[in-house]
C-alpha cells in the first residue's frame, strides 16, 4: 500500500473571526500519510486555528480541507475520527484512567472484551500498565499527558492532532516525552499534526515543519533544511540563533553576491535577492563563523569581544563586528587555547555559502 | 535519646509537639479573636432564640403553676375513680386564689382545650364557691355541677400536671393524645396541618425543579459566553436580586391577576376567552411562578460558579473522541456540574420550604405554606408555643434534608462559589 502524499490537504483555506482580519491566509498544505508534521510559529500566527479547523471546532471561512480526498468542512467533529491531544490534557476528571480510555470505544459501541483489550494495549504503549483504576487527579503531569496521548490513539484514528501537549511540563519531562511521542509515532505509523511554539520540540520530533507567521506558512521543510537553509529572514530569525547584517547588494554573479554594509562589505549567498541595489538582510548561524580559521574562508573580519558567557559545553561570545555589536559566536568547550578575553580583537571567518542574503527585515 | 522515648525533641530539648503548640498559640488566639464577634453574634441571635423557641414549644407550666396544691394532692390518685376529698379541697383552694386574682379565665381556656365544656363548669364554680362552707368540699363541688362527678374532667386536670408537654408537636401533625393517653389522629375534617406540610414540600420540590430547569441553560450560557455578554447577562440575573422582594411579588400580582397583563395577552392572542380568564393568582400557580422567579438566582449562581471551572476543552475532547454533542454533554459535562446542582437545589429547596412573604401575598387559600400558618399563630391566635413547635419541626426537616444530602452526595461536594 503506497502512502498518499496528500492524505490531509488544506486547499486555499482562509479563516477570519470578525470579518476584518484574516487569521489564516490562503493556506495550502499537504500532509503525507504517516507523517509527523509540526506547525510552528509565534502565538497568534494562526497555527492553532488551523488545527481547530482540521479537528472541526472551527470552520474555514473560505477554501476546503480534505481528509483522504474527502472534503470535511461539513462533517461534525465527532464523525471525523481524528484523535486529539489538548494543551491541558482535557482528561475527564470524574472518570478513571480506564474509563477515560474506554470512552471513545464505548461511544463506538465496542464489546466490553474488545474495549478491555484495546485499553490495556494503549496503556502499556505509554507504559502506564498499572494505572487503569487511578483518577486523573492522582496522576502527575507527565502521566496525565501520557494518558491523553493513549486516549487519542486508542480508537485507531487515521490522524492525531496535538495542540502544544507538552506546554505544561517541566523541561526534563518535556524532553523525555518528546522522544516518547516520537517513538510511538514511529511504531504505529499514524499521521500526526503537532502544534507548538517551541522550536526545539519541533526540530526534535518532526518529519517536516511548517513555520507559521502572520497567518501564512513561511516555509515547509524538514528540520535540517529549515535550520540550515531558511528561505526568508523570519524563518532564519525564528529558528535557532542568527547573526544578521542589513545592507544593499552591490554586485551579483553566479552563486555569490557582495553586500555593502554601513561599515565594510561581505560576500554572501544570494537566496532571495536578484539584482544589484536591492536591500537585503544577511543571516549567518553563530556556529558557522569561526575564530582564527585554519582553512581559507572568503569572509575574514576583525571583531572586538564585548561579552563572554560560559555555558558549560560551549562559550558564547558577543562581538562588535562590522558595526554590529550583537554578533554572537558559539565556541565549543575544548582544550584549544583561544584568546577569548574581554576587549581582545580576534579574527573571524566564514564561508560565503553560509551567509544567506535574504529579504530585508 | 529522643528515639527511645518515641518523642522528637527540638535542639533545646523541648518535645517538638509542645514547641509547635507554643509557636502556633499566638496564631490560634488571633484566629479565635477574629471569629469571636461572629460567634457571639450567632449565639445571641441564633442559638439563644432557638433554645428559647424549643423551651416555649414544650412549656406547659402555666396550668401546673396555677394549681400547685391540686397537683400535689393528685400525686397519689390513680385516676380510675373520683379523687378523694383531699384533692377536692386542694382544687377549691387553688381555684379560689385564681378567682380572687382574676386569672381564672386562663385556666378555663386551657382546661377547655383538654376537655370540651370545661369552661362553663369552671365558670359556674367560680360563681358558686363564694358561698361554700368549710369542710366536705367534695360534696359541695359535686353539687355545683353534675360534671364534677364525671371522672373524665378530673383526668383532664391531671393530664396537665407535667410542666412539659409534646402535645404541640402532635397538633402540628394533626394528632393529639386522647383521654386514655393514646396518640390518635384528629377527625378528618380538622386535619389542616398535614395538608400544609405536604403542600409545602410539594411546592418546595417543584419550585426547585423549575428553578433547576431554567437556571441550567442560563448558567451554561453565562459560563461560556465571552466576557462582555456574560457580564450583561449576569446583571440581568442579579437585577431582580437587588430589587425588593415585596416589589417583585407585587409586580407578579399585577401581571398575574385576572385582569392582569398576562391574562390580557392570552385573551389578545385568542388563547383563552375573555369571559373565561384563568386564575393564576391566589392559588398554587401564583406561588409557583413568583417563587421560581424569586429563587432563580440562588440556583444560577452555584451552577455558574461550577460551570466556570469546567474547561471547554473537555467537551471538545468528548466530541473529538467520537461522542455526539448530546452524549458528550451527558457523559462529560453534566456529571461535572453535579456539585453545583446539589448546592443549588439544596439552597433553593431549603429557602422555598420556609418561604413566607410570597405565598402570603399571591398564594391565596390554596397556595399558603406552613410558614404562613406559623405566622398566623404568632400574630393572630398568639399561640406562640404552637408556632414555636411548628418552627422547630420545619427546622428539623431542613436539617434532615441536609443530613440525607450529606449521606447521598456528600456536603464537601457542594460548591457555592
Amino acid at each position: 500500500m503506497s502512502k498518499k502524499a496528500d492524505f490531509v490537504k488544506f486547499d486555499k483555506v482562509d479563516k477570519s473571526y470578525d470579518g476584518k482580519v484574516l487569521v489564516v491566509k490562503d493556506l495550502n498544505l499537504d500532509i503525507e500519510e504517516g507523517e509527523f508534521v509540526t506547525m510552528l510559529g509565534p502565538s497568534g500566527s494562526g497555527k492553532t486555528t488551523c488545527l481547530m479547523m482540521l479537528a472541526g471546532f472551527e470552520t474555514p471561512t473560505n477554501g476546503e480541507i480534505f481528509l483522504d480526498n474527502n472534503p470535511i468542512s461539513n462533517i461534525p467533529p465527532h464523525k471525523r475520527g481524528i484523535g486529539m491531544v489538548f494543551q491541558n490534557y482535557a482528561l475527564f476528571p470524574h472518570m478513571t484512567v480506564f474509563e477515560n480510555l474506554a470512552f471513545p470505544l464505548k461511544v463506538r459501541k465496542m464489546s466490553q472484551e474488545d474495549i478491555e483489550k484495546k485499553v490495556d494495549k494503549a496503556l502499556s504503549m505509554v507504559s502506564l500498565g498499572g494505572f487503569a483504576n487511578r483518577m486523573p487527579g492522582q496522576l502527575s503531569g507527565g502521566q496525565q499527558q501520557r494518558v491523553a496521548v493513549a486516549r487519542a490513539l486508542v480508537f485507531d484514528p487515521s490522524v492525531v492532532l496535538m495542540d502544544e501537549p507538552l506546554g505544561a511540563l517541566d523541561k526534563n519531562l518535556r524532553e523525555s516525552m518528546q522522544y516518547e511521542i516520537k517513538h510511538i509515532h514511529e511504531s504505529i505509523g499514524v499521521t500526526v499534526v503537532y502544534v507548538t511554539h517551541d522550536q526545539g520540540e519541533a526540530l526534535t520530533m518532526s518529519n517536516r515543519i511548517a513555520v507559521f507567521n502572520d497567518g501564512k506558512v513561511q516555509q515547509l521543510s524538514s528540520p535540517d533544511k529549515l535550520y540550515e537553509e531558511p528561505v526568508n529572514s523570519f524563518v532564519a530569525e525564528f529558528i535557532g540563533e542568527n547573526n544578521t547584517f542589513g545592507g544593499e547588494v552591490s554586485e551579483i554573479s553566479n552563486g555569490t553576491c557582495k553586500v555593502k554594509l554601513e561599515k565594510g562589505e561581505i560576500i554572501a549567498n544570494p537566496i532571495s535577492v536578484k539584482s544589484v541595489g536591492e536591500k537585503t538582510t544577511v543571516s549567518i548561524r553563530p556556529e558557522r563563523a569561526l575564530i582564527n580559521p585554519k582553512d581559507k574562508m572568503d569572509n575574514n573580519q576583525k571583531g572586538k569581544i564585548e561579552e563572554v558567557i560560559y555555558h558549560g559545553d560551549h562559550t558564547r561570545v558577543r562581538l562588535n563586528l562590522l558595526g554590529n555589536s550583537e554578533f554572537i559566536l558559539k565556541v565549543p568547550n575544548s582544550s584549544q587555547n583561544l584568546d577569548i578575553k574581554l576587549g581582545n580583537e580576534i579574527n573571524i571567518g566564514w564561508n560565503s555559502h553560509d551567509a544567506r542574503a535574504l529579504d530585508p527585515k | 535519646m529522643s528515639s527511645e522515648t518515641g518523642k522528637i525533641l527540638t535542639t533545646d530539648g523541648i518535645p517538638l509537639e509542645e514547641s509547635l503548640k507554643q509557636a502556633e498559640k499566638k496564631n490560634k488566639i488571633k484566629a479565635f479573636l477574629l471569629v469571636a464577634p461572629l460567634l457571639l453574634f450567632l449565639i445571641i441571635t441564633y442559638m439563644i432564640p432557638i433554645g428559647d423557641m424549643f423551651s416555649r414549644s414544650i412549656d406547659d407550666k402555666m396550668v401546673t403553676n396555677m394549681l400547685p396544691k391540686t397537683y400535689k394532692a393528685m400525686e397519689n390518685w390513680d385516676g380510675k375513680e373520683l379523687p378523694s376529698e383531699e384533692v377536692f379541697e386542694a382544687f377549691y383552694l387553688d381555684y379560689k386564689i385564681l378567682v380572687k386574682n382574676k386569672t381564672a379565665g386562663k385556666l378555663q381556656t386551657q382546661l377547655n382545650y383538654e376537655k370540651n365544656g370545661f369552661k362553663s363548669v369552671l365558670k359556674k364554680l367560680a360563681r358558686k364557691q363564694k358561698k361554700f362552707e368549710e369542710g366536705n368540699y367534695k360534696e359541695q363541688i359535686m353539687k355545683v355541677h353534675k360534671r364534677w362527678r364525671n371522672v373524665e374532667y378530673w383526668r383532664a386536670i391531671k393530664r396537665r400536671a407535667p410542666s412539659y408537654t409534646y402535645s404541640k408537636y402532635l397538633k402540628g401533625v394533626d394528632m393529639y393524645s386522647n383521654e386514655d393517653g393514646k396518640i390518635v389522629q384528629v377527625s378528618e375534617d380538622r386535619r389542616i396541618h398535614r395538608i400544609l406540610w405536604i403542600r409545602t414540600v410539594e411546592v418546595a420540590f417543584f419550585v426547585t425543579l423549575f428553578c433547576f430547569l431554567m437556571a441550567y441553560p442560563i448558567a451554561h450560557l453565562l459560563a461560556t459566553l465571552p466576557m462582555k455578554y456574560s457580564n450583561l447577562l449576569m446583571i440581568c440575573v442579579l437585577l431582580p436580586f437587588w430589587t425588593s422582594l415585596l416589589v417583585r411579588t407585587a409586580s407578579w400580582m399585577i401581571l398575574l391577576q385576572q385582569q392582569g397583563i398576562v391574562n390580557d395577552f392570552f385573551v389578545w392572542t385568542g388563547l383563552v376567552a375573555d369571559d373565561n380568564r384563568p386564575e393564576m393568582m391566589y392559588n398554587k400557580t401564583g406561588t409557583y411562578v413568583a417563587m421560581t422567579q424569586i429563587l432563580l438566582p440562588f440556583m444560577v449562581l452555584p451552577l455558574y460558579s461550577v460551570m466556570k471551572t469546567i474547561s471547554p476543552s473537555l467537551m471538545r475532547a468528548g466530541k473529538s473522541l467520537g461522542a455526539t454533542p448530546a452524549v458528550a454533554f451527558f457523559k462529560v459535562y453534566f456529571p461535572l456540574t453535579i456539585p453545583g446542582i446539589g448546592a443549588g437545589c439544596l439552597l433553593v429547596f431549603i429557602l422555598a420550604i420556609g418561604y413566607y412573604i410570597t405565598p402570603a401575598l399571591v398564594g391565596g387559600a390554596s397556595g399558603t405554606l406552613i410558614s404562613n400558618q406559623i405566622a398566623y399563630h404568632m400574630k393572630s391566635t398568639l399561640d406562640w408555643s404552637f408556632a414555636s413547635a411548628m418552627g422547630l419541626m420545619l427546622l428539623t426537616g431542613v436539617l434532615a434534608i441536609y443530613w440525607i444530602y450529606n449521606k447521598l452526595v456528600g456536603v464537601d461536594n457542594i460548591k457555592l462559589g
